[in-house]
Protein backbone atom coordinates (compact mmCIF):
# COMPACT_ATOMS: atom_id res chain seq x y z
CA UNK A 1 0.00 0.00 0.00
CA UNK A 2 1.44 3.51 -0.85
CA UNK A 3 0.82 6.20 1.46
CA UNK A 4 -0.37 8.51 -1.04
CA UNK A 5 -3.58 6.00 -2.16
CA UNK A 6 -4.81 6.38 1.30
CA UNK A 7 -8.43 8.13 2.20
CA UNK A 8 -9.15 10.05 5.34
CA UNK A 9 -11.93 7.56 5.52
CA UNK A 10 -9.93 4.66 5.49
CA UNK A 11 -7.68 5.73 8.04
CA UNK A 12 -10.74 7.09 9.90
CA UNK A 13 -12.21 3.31 9.37
CA UNK A 14 -9.44 2.22 11.87
CA UNK A 15 -10.96 4.24 14.89
CA UNK A 16 -14.21 4.73 16.45
CA UNK A 17 -15.09 8.00 14.71
CA UNK A 18 -17.72 7.68 11.68
CA UNK A 19 -15.88 9.66 8.78
CA UNK A 20 -19.55 11.62 7.81
CA UNK A 21 -19.36 13.15 11.07
CA UNK A 22 -17.22 15.65 9.57
CA UNK A 23 -18.98 16.48 6.93
CA UNK A 24 -20.18 19.44 8.88
CA UNK A 25 -19.14 22.46 7.69
CA UNK A 26 -18.50 23.40 11.18
CA UNK A 27 -16.31 20.87 12.18
CA UNK A 28 -12.53 21.37 10.84
CA UNK A 29 -10.33 18.21 10.62
CA UNK A 30 -6.92 17.24 9.61
CA UNK A 31 -5.91 14.18 8.17
CA UNK A 32 -2.10 12.86 7.84
CA UNK A 33 -0.97 9.35 6.37
CA UNK A 34 2.49 8.39 6.64
CA UNK A 35 4.14 12.24 5.11
CA UNK A 36 1.27 12.97 3.23
CA UNK A 37 -1.71 15.20 3.95
CA UNK A 38 -4.87 13.34 2.64
CA UNK A 39 -7.47 15.48 4.07
CA UNK A 40 -8.35 19.02 5.59
CA UNK A 41 -10.95 21.17 6.23
CA UNK A 42 -10.28 24.69 8.06
CA UNK A 43 -12.81 26.91 9.60
CA UNK A 44 -12.75 30.73 10.24
CA UNK A 45 -9.85 31.46 12.95
CA UNK A 46 -7.91 28.18 12.39
CA UNK A 47 -5.18 28.07 10.30
CA UNK A 48 -2.99 25.25 9.50
CA UNK A 49 -0.11 24.86 7.40
CA UNK A 50 1.17 21.53 6.46
CA UNK A 51 5.00 21.16 4.81
CA UNK A 52 5.56 17.47 4.22
CA UNK A 53 9.29 15.68 5.18
CA UNK A 54 10.80 12.89 4.39
CA UNK A 55 8.87 10.71 6.48
CA UNK A 56 6.09 12.87 8.25
CA UNK A 57 4.67 16.44 8.13
CA UNK A 58 5.29 19.60 9.79
CA UNK A 59 2.69 21.35 11.15
CA UNK A 60 1.68 25.18 12.63
CA UNK A 61 -1.52 24.65 13.66
CA UNK A 62 -2.90 28.42 14.64
CA UNK A 63 -6.22 29.45 16.40
CA UNK A 64 -5.69 33.33 15.64
CA UNK A 65 -6.71 36.17 19.10
CA UNK A 66 -10.16 36.05 20.44
CA UNK A 67 -11.06 32.97 17.93
CA UNK A 68 -13.34 30.44 19.74
CA UNK A 69 -13.29 27.03 17.71
CA UNK A 70 -16.97 26.02 18.72
CA UNK A 71 -16.28 22.34 16.99
CA UNK A 72 -13.77 20.25 18.12
CA UNK A 73 -10.98 19.96 15.81
CA UNK A 74 -10.76 16.30 14.50
CA UNK A 75 -6.57 15.39 13.25
CA UNK A 76 -5.95 12.14 12.45
CA UNK A 77 -2.00 11.03 12.38
CA UNK A 78 -1.88 7.35 11.19
CA UNK A 79 0.39 4.26 8.95
CA UNK A 80 -1.35 1.81 7.72
CA UNK A 81 1.73 -0.69 6.49
CA UNK A 82 3.14 -2.71 8.24
CA UNK A 83 6.15 -1.04 8.42
CA UNK A 84 7.14 2.29 8.22
CA UNK A 85 8.18 5.66 9.79
CA UNK A 86 6.26 8.70 10.75
CA UNK A 87 7.63 11.74 12.27
CA UNK A 88 5.24 14.39 13.11
CA UNK A 89 6.27 18.23 13.88
CA UNK A 90 4.07 20.18 15.25
CA UNK A 91 3.99 24.28 16.19
CA UNK A 92 0.73 25.05 18.28
CA UNK A 93 -0.18 28.55 18.51
CA UNK A 94 -3.14 29.70 20.78
CA UNK A 95 -3.18 33.16 20.23
CA UNK A 96 -4.65 35.44 23.29
CA UNK A 97 -8.15 34.96 24.23
CA UNK A 98 -8.44 32.15 21.59
CA UNK A 99 -10.11 29.05 22.29
CA UNK A 100 -9.72 25.49 20.96
CA UNK A 101 -10.35 22.00 21.63
CA UNK A 102 -8.39 18.73 19.14
CA UNK A 103 -9.65 15.39 19.39
CA UNK A 104 -6.76 13.68 17.59
CA UNK A 105 -6.85 9.74 16.62
CA UNK A 106 -3.52 7.99 15.80
CA UNK A 107 -3.58 4.65 14.62
CA UNK A 108 -1.39 1.64 13.43
CA UNK A 109 -3.71 -0.94 12.83
CA UNK A 110 -1.22 -2.88 10.85
CA UNK A 111 1.75 -2.22 12.82
CA UNK A 112 4.99 -4.94 12.43
CA UNK A 113 7.95 -2.51 12.73
CA UNK A 114 6.32 1.28 12.92
CA UNK A 115 7.77 4.33 14.76
CA UNK A 116 5.89 7.36 15.15
CA UNK A 117 7.62 10.40 17.05
CA UNK A 118 5.51 13.51 17.87
CA UNK A 119 7.59 16.79 18.72
CA UNK A 120 5.32 19.41 19.53
CA UNK A 121 6.08 23.09 20.39
CA UNK A 122 3.01 24.68 22.32
CA UNK A 123 1.91 28.15 23.43
CA UNK A 124 -1.29 28.80 24.84
CA UNK A 125 -1.18 32.90 24.70
CA UNK A 126 -3.05 34.79 27.58
CA UNK A 127 -6.41 33.76 28.60
CA UNK A 128 -6.49 31.46 25.49
CA UNK A 129 -7.84 27.84 26.30
CA UNK A 130 -6.30 24.43 24.72
CA UNK A 131 -7.41 21.06 24.94
CA UNK A 132 -5.84 18.59 23.43
CA UNK A 133 -7.39 14.73 23.50
CA UNK A 134 -5.17 12.09 21.88
CA UNK A 135 -5.82 8.33 21.35
CA UNK A 136 -3.99 5.91 19.99
CA UNK A 137 -5.67 2.82 18.14
CA UNK A 138 -2.51 0.15 17.70
CA UNK A 139 -2.94 -3.67 16.35
CA UNK A 140 -2.61 -7.04 17.96
CA UNK A 141 0.76 -7.44 17.49
CA UNK A 142 2.70 -4.62 19.28
CA UNK A 143 5.19 -4.04 17.20
CA UNK A 144 4.91 0.20 17.40
CA UNK A 145 7.11 2.45 18.73
CA UNK A 146 5.67 5.74 19.60
CA UNK A 147 7.34 8.43 21.03
CA UNK A 148 5.70 11.62 21.90
CA UNK A 149 7.35 15.10 23.13
CA UNK A 150 6.15 17.95 23.58
CA UNK A 151 7.37 21.44 24.95
CA UNK A 152 3.95 23.60 26.26
CA UNK A 153 4.00 27.37 27.72
CA UNK A 154 0.86 28.41 29.03
CA UNK A 155 0.76 32.52 29.00
CA UNK A 156 -1.05 34.45 31.77
CA UNK A 157 -4.58 33.08 32.53
CA UNK A 158 -4.16 30.51 29.79
CA UNK A 159 -5.46 26.98 30.21
CA UNK A 160 -4.54 23.85 29.09
CA UNK A 161 -5.55 20.14 29.22
CA UNK A 162 -4.17 17.46 27.78
CA UNK A 163 -5.34 13.76 27.74
CA UNK A 164 -3.29 10.68 26.55
CA UNK A 165 -5.03 7.22 25.70
CA UNK A 166 -3.79 3.42 24.54
CA UNK A 167 -6.14 1.14 25.86
CA UNK A 168 -6.99 -0.73 22.48
CA UNK A 169 -4.65 -2.81 21.05
CA UNK A 170 -0.72 -3.68 22.14
CA UNK A 171 1.09 -0.67 23.38
CA UNK A 172 4.46 -1.44 21.83
CA UNK A 173 7.20 0.80 23.23
CA UNK A 174 5.78 4.01 24.22
CA UNK A 175 8.42 7.18 25.77
CA UNK A 176 6.57 9.83 26.56
CA UNK A 177 7.82 13.19 27.15
CA UNK A 178 5.98 16.41 28.02
CA UNK A 179 6.52 19.12 29.97
CA UNK A 180 4.80 22.57 30.59
CA UNK A 181 5.52 25.54 32.01
CA UNK A 182 2.94 27.49 33.62
CA UNK A 183 3.16 31.46 33.88
CA UNK A 184 0.85 33.77 36.42
CA UNK A 185 -2.75 32.13 37.02
CA UNK A 186 -2.58 29.45 34.57
CA UNK A 187 -3.97 26.11 34.74
CA UNK A 188 -2.48 22.95 33.47
CA UNK A 189 -3.75 19.51 33.59
CA UNK A 190 -2.06 16.43 32.00
CA UNK A 191 -3.30 12.73 31.96
CA UNK A 192 -2.19 9.51 30.66
CA UNK A 193 -4.28 6.67 30.50
CA UNK A 194 -2.55 3.82 29.15
CA UNK A 195 -3.45 -0.14 29.44
CA UNK A 196 0.11 -2.52 28.81
CA UNK A 197 -0.01 -6.02 28.27
CA UNK A 198 2.96 -8.88 27.00
CA UNK A 199 5.60 -7.42 26.67
CA UNK A 200 4.72 -3.45 26.32
CA UNK A 201 7.26 -0.96 27.79
CA UNK A 202 5.34 1.86 28.78
CA UNK A 203 7.99 5.19 29.83
CA UNK A 204 5.94 8.00 30.52
CA UNK A 205 7.85 11.32 31.66
CA UNK A 206 4.96 14.38 32.86
CA UNK A 207 6.97 17.51 34.22
CA UNK A 208 5.47 20.97 35.07
CA UNK A 209 6.57 23.96 36.34
CA UNK A 210 4.35 26.55 38.23
CA UNK A 211 6.68 29.42 37.93
CA UNK A 212 3.96 32.03 37.74
CA UNK A 213 1.60 33.33 41.19
CA UNK A 214 -1.44 31.35 41.47
CA UNK A 215 -0.18 29.29 38.78
CA UNK A 216 -1.80 25.55 39.04
CA UNK A 217 -1.03 22.25 37.56
CA UNK A 218 -2.59 18.06 38.30
CA UNK A 219 -0.60 15.87 36.69
CA UNK A 220 -2.32 12.49 35.93
CA UNK A 221 -1.88 9.01 35.49
CA UNK A 222 -3.40 5.66 34.85
CA UNK A 223 -1.64 2.79 34.12
CA UNK A 224 -2.53 -1.23 33.81
CA UNK A 225 0.02 -3.51 33.54
CA UNK A 226 -0.21 -7.09 32.63
CA UNK A 227 1.68 -10.52 31.29
CA UNK A 228 5.01 -9.40 31.22
CA UNK A 229 4.38 -5.48 30.25
CA UNK A 230 6.63 -2.60 32.35
CA UNK A 231 5.62 0.59 33.33
CA UNK A 232 7.72 3.63 34.30
CA UNK A 233 6.03 6.74 35.37
CA UNK A 234 8.33 10.18 36.45
CA UNK A 235 5.85 12.65 37.05
CA UNK A 236 7.13 16.06 38.36
CA UNK A 237 5.94 19.36 39.70
CA UNK A 238 8.17 22.14 40.95
CA UNK A 239 6.67 24.92 41.82
CA UNK A 240 8.48 28.32 42.62
CA UNK A 241 5.86 31.19 43.21
CA UNK A 242 3.49 32.30 45.86
CA UNK A 243 -0.36 30.87 45.67
CA UNK A 244 1.01 27.97 43.19
CA UNK A 245 -1.04 25.33 43.74
CA UNK A 246 -0.61 21.51 42.52
CA UNK A 247 -0.97 17.78 42.86
CA UNK A 248 0.48 14.39 41.44
CA UNK A 249 -1.42 11.24 40.75
CA UNK A 250 -0.51 7.99 39.77
CA UNK A 251 -2.34 4.65 40.02
CA UNK A 252 -0.52 2.00 38.50
CA UNK A 253 -2.12 -2.07 38.72
CA UNK A 254 -0.38 -4.52 38.59
CA UNK A 255 -1.23 -8.49 37.27
CA UNK A 256 0.76 -11.27 36.12
CA UNK A 257 4.26 -10.28 35.67
CA UNK A 258 4.05 -7.34 34.81
CA UNK A 259 5.91 -4.36 36.58
CA UNK A 260 5.08 -1.01 37.72
CA UNK A 261 7.68 2.15 38.97
CA UNK A 262 6.51 5.55 39.90
CA UNK A 263 8.85 8.28 40.80
CA UNK A 264 7.07 10.95 41.78
CA UNK A 265 8.88 13.97 42.39
CA UNK A 266 7.53 17.42 43.87
CA UNK A 267 9.74 20.47 44.52
CA UNK A 268 8.59 23.50 46.36
CA UNK A 269 10.52 26.87 46.38
CA UNK A 270 8.24 29.37 47.49
CA UNK A 271 6.65 28.92 50.68
CA UNK A 272 3.68 30.18 49.86
CA UNK A 273 3.04 27.50 47.31
CA UNK A 274 1.93 23.81 47.57
CA UNK A 275 2.19 21.19 46.18
CA UNK A 276 0.70 16.80 46.53
CA UNK A 277 1.31 13.75 45.67
CA UNK A 278 -0.35 10.52 45.50
CA UNK A 279 0.77 7.28 44.03
CA UNK A 280 -0.85 4.15 44.20
CA UNK A 281 0.46 0.25 43.09
CA UNK A 282 -0.50 -2.77 43.12
CA UNK A 283 -2.56 -5.68 42.34
CA UNK A 284 -6.57 -4.72 42.21
CA UNK A 285 -7.85 -3.79 45.31
CA UNK A 286 -9.16 -7.25 47.00
CA UNK A 287 -12.35 -5.49 48.03
CA UNK A 288 -13.26 -4.58 44.66
CA UNK A 289 -12.98 -7.75 43.37
CA UNK A 290 -14.70 -9.63 45.97
CA UNK A 291 -17.51 -7.01 45.37
CA UNK A 292 -17.87 -8.13 41.69
CA UNK A 293 -17.30 -11.70 42.26
CA UNK A 294 -20.07 -11.44 44.66
CA UNK A 295 -22.67 -10.51 41.78
CA UNK A 296 -21.56 -13.40 39.80
CA UNK A 297 -18.38 -12.45 37.93
CA UNK A 298 -15.31 -14.74 37.56
CA UNK A 299 -11.84 -12.50 38.84
CA UNK A 300 -10.74 -12.26 35.29
CA UNK A 301 -13.97 -10.51 34.31
CA UNK A 302 -13.74 -8.50 37.60
CA UNK A 303 -10.18 -7.23 36.90
CA UNK A 304 -10.86 -6.78 33.94
CA UNK A 305 -14.00 -4.21 34.47
CA UNK A 306 -11.98 -2.45 37.24
CA UNK A 307 -9.20 -1.84 35.01
CA UNK A 308 -11.60 -0.40 32.34
CA UNK A 309 -12.93 1.66 35.03
CA UNK A 310 -9.66 2.92 36.10
CA UNK A 311 -8.70 3.68 32.43
CA UNK A 312 -11.76 5.25 31.50
CA UNK B 1 -34.76 -27.57 56.44
CA UNK B 2 -34.14 -23.60 55.18
CA UNK B 3 -32.46 -22.70 51.93
CA UNK B 4 -29.14 -22.28 53.35
CA UNK B 5 -28.17 -24.04 56.55
CA UNK B 6 -25.27 -23.50 58.39
CA UNK B 7 -24.33 -26.02 61.01
CA UNK B 8 -21.33 -26.38 63.20
CA UNK B 9 -19.08 -23.41 61.63
CA UNK B 10 -16.28 -22.12 63.24
CA UNK B 11 -13.49 -20.43 62.18
CA UNK B 12 -10.52 -19.19 64.12
CA UNK B 13 -8.63 -15.92 62.57
CA UNK B 14 -5.43 -14.91 63.87
CA UNK B 15 -5.55 -17.48 66.87
CA UNK B 16 -9.14 -16.37 68.26
CA UNK B 17 -12.09 -18.33 67.18
CA UNK B 18 -14.45 -15.95 66.32
CA UNK B 19 -16.91 -18.18 64.57
CA UNK B 20 -17.98 -21.46 67.49
CA UNK B 21 -19.95 -24.12 66.44
CA UNK B 22 -22.41 -22.17 65.00
CA UNK B 23 -25.52 -23.42 63.77
CA UNK B 24 -28.48 -21.70 62.02
CA UNK B 25 -31.16 -22.18 59.15
CA UNK B 26 -32.29 -19.38 56.67
CA UNK B 27 -35.87 -19.94 55.18
CA UNK B 28 -36.39 -19.45 51.74
CA UNK B 29 -38.70 -16.16 51.51
CA UNK B 30 -38.55 -14.40 54.29
CA UNK B 31 -36.49 -11.79 56.16
CA UNK B 32 -34.17 -12.97 59.11
CA UNK B 33 -31.63 -10.52 61.68
CA UNK B 34 -29.17 -11.49 63.07
CA UNK B 35 -28.22 -9.17 65.93
CA UNK B 36 -25.49 -9.10 68.78
CA UNK B 37 -23.26 -6.40 69.92
CA UNK B 38 -19.53 -5.99 68.41
CA UNK B 39 -17.51 -8.48 67.90
CA UNK B 40 -20.36 -11.49 68.16
CA UNK B 41 -19.08 -12.63 65.23
CA UNK B 42 -22.17 -11.74 63.08
CA UNK B 43 -19.87 -10.43 59.97
CA UNK B 44 -17.67 -12.88 59.87
CA UNK B 45 -20.74 -15.09 59.95
CA UNK B 46 -21.97 -13.28 56.46
CA UNK B 47 -18.58 -13.40 54.83
CA UNK B 48 -18.19 -16.95 55.55
CA UNK B 49 -21.18 -17.69 53.70
CA UNK B 50 -20.51 -15.46 51.48
CA UNK B 51 -16.82 -17.44 50.75
CA UNK B 52 -14.38 -13.96 51.12
CA UNK B 53 -11.28 -14.89 50.81
CA UNK B 54 -10.01 -13.43 54.23
CA UNK B 55 -12.63 -15.98 55.63
CA UNK B 56 -12.01 -19.57 54.57
CA UNK B 57 -10.61 -22.40 56.48
CA UNK B 58 -13.95 -22.67 58.64
CA UNK B 59 -15.01 -26.39 59.49
CA UNK B 60 -18.48 -27.89 60.30
CA UNK B 61 -20.96 -26.76 56.81
CA UNK B 62 -22.62 -24.70 54.59
CA UNK B 63 -25.89 -26.12 53.23
CA UNK B 64 -27.56 -24.06 50.23
CA UNK B 65 -30.10 -25.93 48.64
CA UNK B 66 -29.11 -29.54 50.17
CA UNK B 67 -25.62 -29.05 48.68
CA UNK B 68 -22.23 -28.00 50.57
CA UNK B 69 -21.03 -24.79 49.21
CA UNK B 70 -18.08 -24.74 51.68
CA UNK B 71 -15.24 -25.42 49.07
CA UNK B 72 -16.55 -23.14 46.50
CA UNK B 73 -15.63 -19.55 45.76
CA UNK B 74 -17.18 -16.35 45.60
CA UNK B 75 -18.49 -15.88 42.15
CA UNK B 76 -19.38 -20.01 42.14
CA UNK B 77 -21.49 -19.20 45.53
CA UNK B 78 -23.12 -15.50 43.60
CA UNK B 79 -24.25 -17.71 40.60
CA UNK B 80 -25.65 -20.42 42.43
CA UNK B 81 -27.72 -17.11 43.65
CA UNK B 82 -26.33 -15.95 47.02
CA UNK B 83 -24.55 -12.74 47.32
CA UNK B 84 -23.86 -9.67 49.88
CA UNK B 85 -24.04 -6.21 50.57
CA UNK B 86 -21.37 -4.61 52.20
CA UNK B 87 -21.24 -2.14 55.65
CA UNK B 88 -19.03 -0.23 53.62
CA UNK B 89 -19.28 -0.34 49.76
CA UNK B 90 -16.33 -0.69 47.55
CA UNK B 91 -15.58 2.53 45.08
CA UNK B 92 -14.56 2.33 41.93
CA UNK B 93 -12.68 4.90 40.30
CA UNK B 94 -14.25 5.34 36.97
CA UNK B 95 -16.35 2.84 37.01
CA UNK B 96 -19.80 4.02 35.95
CA UNK B 97 -22.90 3.11 38.11
CA UNK B 98 -24.32 1.92 34.77
CA UNK B 99 -21.40 -0.81 34.42
CA UNK B 100 -21.52 -1.68 37.82
CA UNK B 101 -25.40 -2.34 37.80
CA UNK B 102 -25.12 -3.97 34.58
CA UNK B 103 -22.01 -5.98 35.51
CA UNK B 104 -24.76 -7.83 38.52
CA UNK B 105 -28.19 -7.46 36.74
CA UNK B 106 -30.05 -10.51 35.38
CA UNK B 107 -31.92 -8.19 32.91
CA UNK B 108 -28.90 -6.03 31.48
CA UNK B 109 -30.92 -3.56 29.37
CA UNK B 110 -31.06 -0.04 29.89
CA UNK B 111 -34.42 0.19 31.18
CA UNK B 112 -33.76 -2.67 33.95
CA UNK B 113 -31.12 -0.89 35.42
CA UNK B 114 -32.82 2.69 35.44
CA UNK B 115 -35.48 0.57 37.09
CA UNK B 116 -33.24 -0.46 39.78
CA UNK B 117 -31.51 3.12 40.10
CA UNK B 118 -35.14 4.29 40.76
CA UNK B 119 -36.45 1.76 42.97
CA UNK B 120 -33.73 3.15 45.81
CA UNK B 121 -34.93 6.61 44.63
CA UNK B 122 -31.70 7.87 42.99
CA UNK B 123 -32.69 9.54 39.48
CA UNK B 124 -31.15 7.34 36.55
CA UNK B 125 -30.62 10.97 34.70
CA UNK B 126 -28.51 12.18 37.41
CA UNK B 127 -26.52 8.92 38.29
CA UNK B 128 -26.01 6.42 35.65
CA UNK B 129 -23.06 8.22 34.55
CA UNK B 130 -21.42 9.16 37.27
CA UNK B 131 -18.87 6.95 38.96
CA UNK B 132 -18.77 4.48 41.85
CA UNK B 133 -16.23 6.51 44.14
CA UNK B 134 -15.31 8.86 46.29
CA UNK B 135 -17.53 11.93 44.85
CA UNK B 136 -20.61 9.88 46.18
CA UNK B 137 -21.60 10.14 49.99
CA UNK B 138 -21.84 7.43 51.86
CA UNK B 139 -25.79 7.00 51.42
CA UNK B 140 -25.84 7.45 47.53
CA UNK B 141 -23.04 4.55 47.93
CA UNK B 142 -24.75 2.73 49.88
CA UNK B 143 -28.16 3.27 47.57
CA UNK B 144 -26.11 2.04 44.73
CA UNK B 145 -25.19 -0.92 46.11
CA UNK B 146 -28.83 -1.81 46.80
CA UNK B 147 -29.79 -1.39 43.38
CA UNK B 148 -26.87 -3.18 42.07
CA UNK B 149 -28.44 -5.88 44.63
CA UNK B 150 -32.17 -5.49 43.09
CA UNK B 151 -30.88 -5.35 39.75
CA UNK B 152 -29.29 -9.23 40.56
CA UNK B 153 -32.46 -10.78 41.85
CA UNK B 154 -30.58 -13.41 43.82
CA UNK B 155 -32.15 -16.00 45.97
CA UNK B 156 -30.07 -15.48 49.31
CA UNK B 157 -28.82 -11.39 50.35
CA UNK B 158 -26.79 -10.76 52.91
CA UNK B 159 -27.05 -7.07 54.04
CA UNK B 160 -24.17 -5.87 56.40
CA UNK B 161 -25.16 -3.24 58.75
CA UNK B 162 -27.70 -1.96 56.06
CA UNK B 163 -28.08 1.30 58.37
CA UNK B 164 -24.66 2.29 58.18
CA UNK B 165 -23.86 5.54 57.08
CA UNK B 166 -27.26 6.48 56.16
CA UNK B 167 -29.46 9.15 57.21
CA UNK B 168 -33.60 8.84 58.37
CA UNK B 169 -34.80 10.20 55.27
CA UNK B 170 -32.27 7.41 53.21
CA UNK B 171 -33.27 4.40 55.25
CA UNK B 172 -36.82 4.30 54.76
CA UNK B 173 -35.05 3.59 51.14
CA UNK B 174 -33.13 1.21 52.31
CA UNK B 175 -36.26 -0.62 54.18
CA UNK B 176 -37.79 -0.34 51.26
CA UNK B 177 -35.80 -2.09 49.50
CA UNK B 178 -35.29 -5.12 51.65
CA UNK B 179 -39.03 -5.42 51.51
CA UNK B 180 -38.68 -5.21 47.80
CA UNK B 181 -35.83 -7.79 47.80
CA UNK B 182 -38.03 -10.21 49.72
CA UNK B 183 -41.32 -9.52 47.00
CA UNK B 184 -38.46 -10.47 44.23
CA UNK B 185 -39.03 -13.88 46.10
CA UNK B 186 -35.32 -13.76 48.15
CA UNK B 187 -34.48 -15.04 51.52
CA UNK B 188 -33.16 -11.95 53.00
CA UNK B 189 -30.51 -11.69 56.25
CA UNK B 190 -29.66 -8.73 57.97
CA UNK B 191 -26.51 -8.51 60.26
CA UNK B 192 -27.50 -5.37 62.31
CA UNK B 193 -26.91 -4.17 65.75
CA UNK B 194 -29.69 -1.17 65.26
CA UNK B 195 -33.16 -2.52 66.48
CA UNK B 196 -34.64 -0.38 63.98
CA UNK B 197 -33.53 -2.82 61.34
CA UNK B 198 -34.23 -5.64 63.50
CA UNK B 199 -37.69 -4.62 63.03
CA UNK B 200 -37.82 -5.27 59.25
CA UNK B 201 -37.24 -8.74 59.96
CA UNK B 202 -39.70 -11.73 60.37
CA UNK B 203 -37.43 -14.12 62.36
CA UNK B 204 -34.39 -13.07 64.39
CA UNK B 205 -31.33 -14.89 65.97
CA UNK B 206 -29.39 -13.26 68.75
CA UNK B 207 -25.24 -13.84 68.25
CA UNK B 208 -22.91 -14.12 70.85
CA UNK B 209 -19.19 -14.88 70.92
CA UNK B 210 -19.70 -16.91 67.67
CA UNK B 211 -22.59 -18.92 68.22
CA UNK B 212 -26.23 -18.69 67.94
CA UNK B 213 -27.02 -17.92 71.89
CA UNK B 214 -31.32 -17.58 71.15
CA UNK B 215 -33.54 -17.12 68.49
CA UNK B 216 -37.12 -16.44 68.10
CA UNK B 217 -39.46 -13.86 67.18
CA UNK B 218 -38.36 -10.54 66.46
CA UNK B 219 -40.00 -9.08 69.85
CA UNK B 220 -38.86 -11.70 71.59
CA UNK B 221 -34.96 -11.24 70.71
CA UNK B 222 -34.98 -7.26 70.46
CA UNK B 223 -36.25 -7.23 74.13
CA UNK B 224 -33.80 -9.25 75.35
CA UNK B 225 -31.12 -7.60 72.95
CA UNK B 226 -31.48 -4.15 74.60
CA UNK B 227 -31.76 -5.21 78.26
CA UNK B 228 -29.42 -8.09 78.20
CA UNK B 229 -26.76 -7.31 75.72
CA UNK B 230 -25.65 -4.08 76.48
CA UNK B 231 -24.05 -4.22 78.37
CA UNK B 232 -23.38 -7.85 78.09
CA UNK B 233 -24.95 -9.77 80.78
CA UNK B 234 -23.00 -13.01 80.28
CA UNK B 235 -19.65 -10.80 80.65
CA UNK B 236 -21.26 -10.02 83.77
CA UNK B 237 -21.76 -13.39 84.96
CA UNK B 238 -18.73 -15.18 83.81
CA UNK B 239 -16.35 -12.43 85.52
CA UNK B 240 -18.33 -12.24 88.75
CA UNK B 241 -17.59 -14.47 91.63
CA UNK B 242 -20.68 -16.34 90.89
CA UNK B 243 -20.52 -16.95 87.56
CA UNK B 244 -17.13 -18.42 88.61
Amino acid sequence: MKAGQVTPKELYDTTELEYEALNNPDVAHIEVHHNTVVGAHLVPGLDVTANETENGVAIVFRVTENSVIEKPVHMCFGMLPEKGVQEIQMNVIIEKNARVSVLAHCTFPNAVEVLHTMDARITVGENADYAYFERHIHGKTGGVTVVPKAKVTLEKGARFKTEFELIRGRVGSIDIDYETTCKEWSVMEMNARISGTHNDAIQIRETGHLVGEGARGVLTSRIAVRDSARAEVHNKLTATAPFARGHVDCKEIVQDNGVATAIPIVEVRNPKAHITHEAAIGSVDTRQMETLMSRGLTEDDAVELIIQGLLS
Amino acid sequence: MGLLEVKKLSLTLGGKKILNDCTVDFWEGHVHAIVGPNGAGKSTLAYTIMGLSGYRGATGDIVYDGKSILGLGIDERARMGITLGWQEPARFEGLTIKNFIRAAAKDKTIASIKDALEKVALNPDEYLTRAVDKTLSGGERKRVELASLLAMRPRIVLLDEPDSGIDVEALEKIFEAIHLLKSYGATVILITHSIAVLKQAEHAFLMCRGEIFDKGSVDKISGYFENKCIPCERTAISSSPEGN
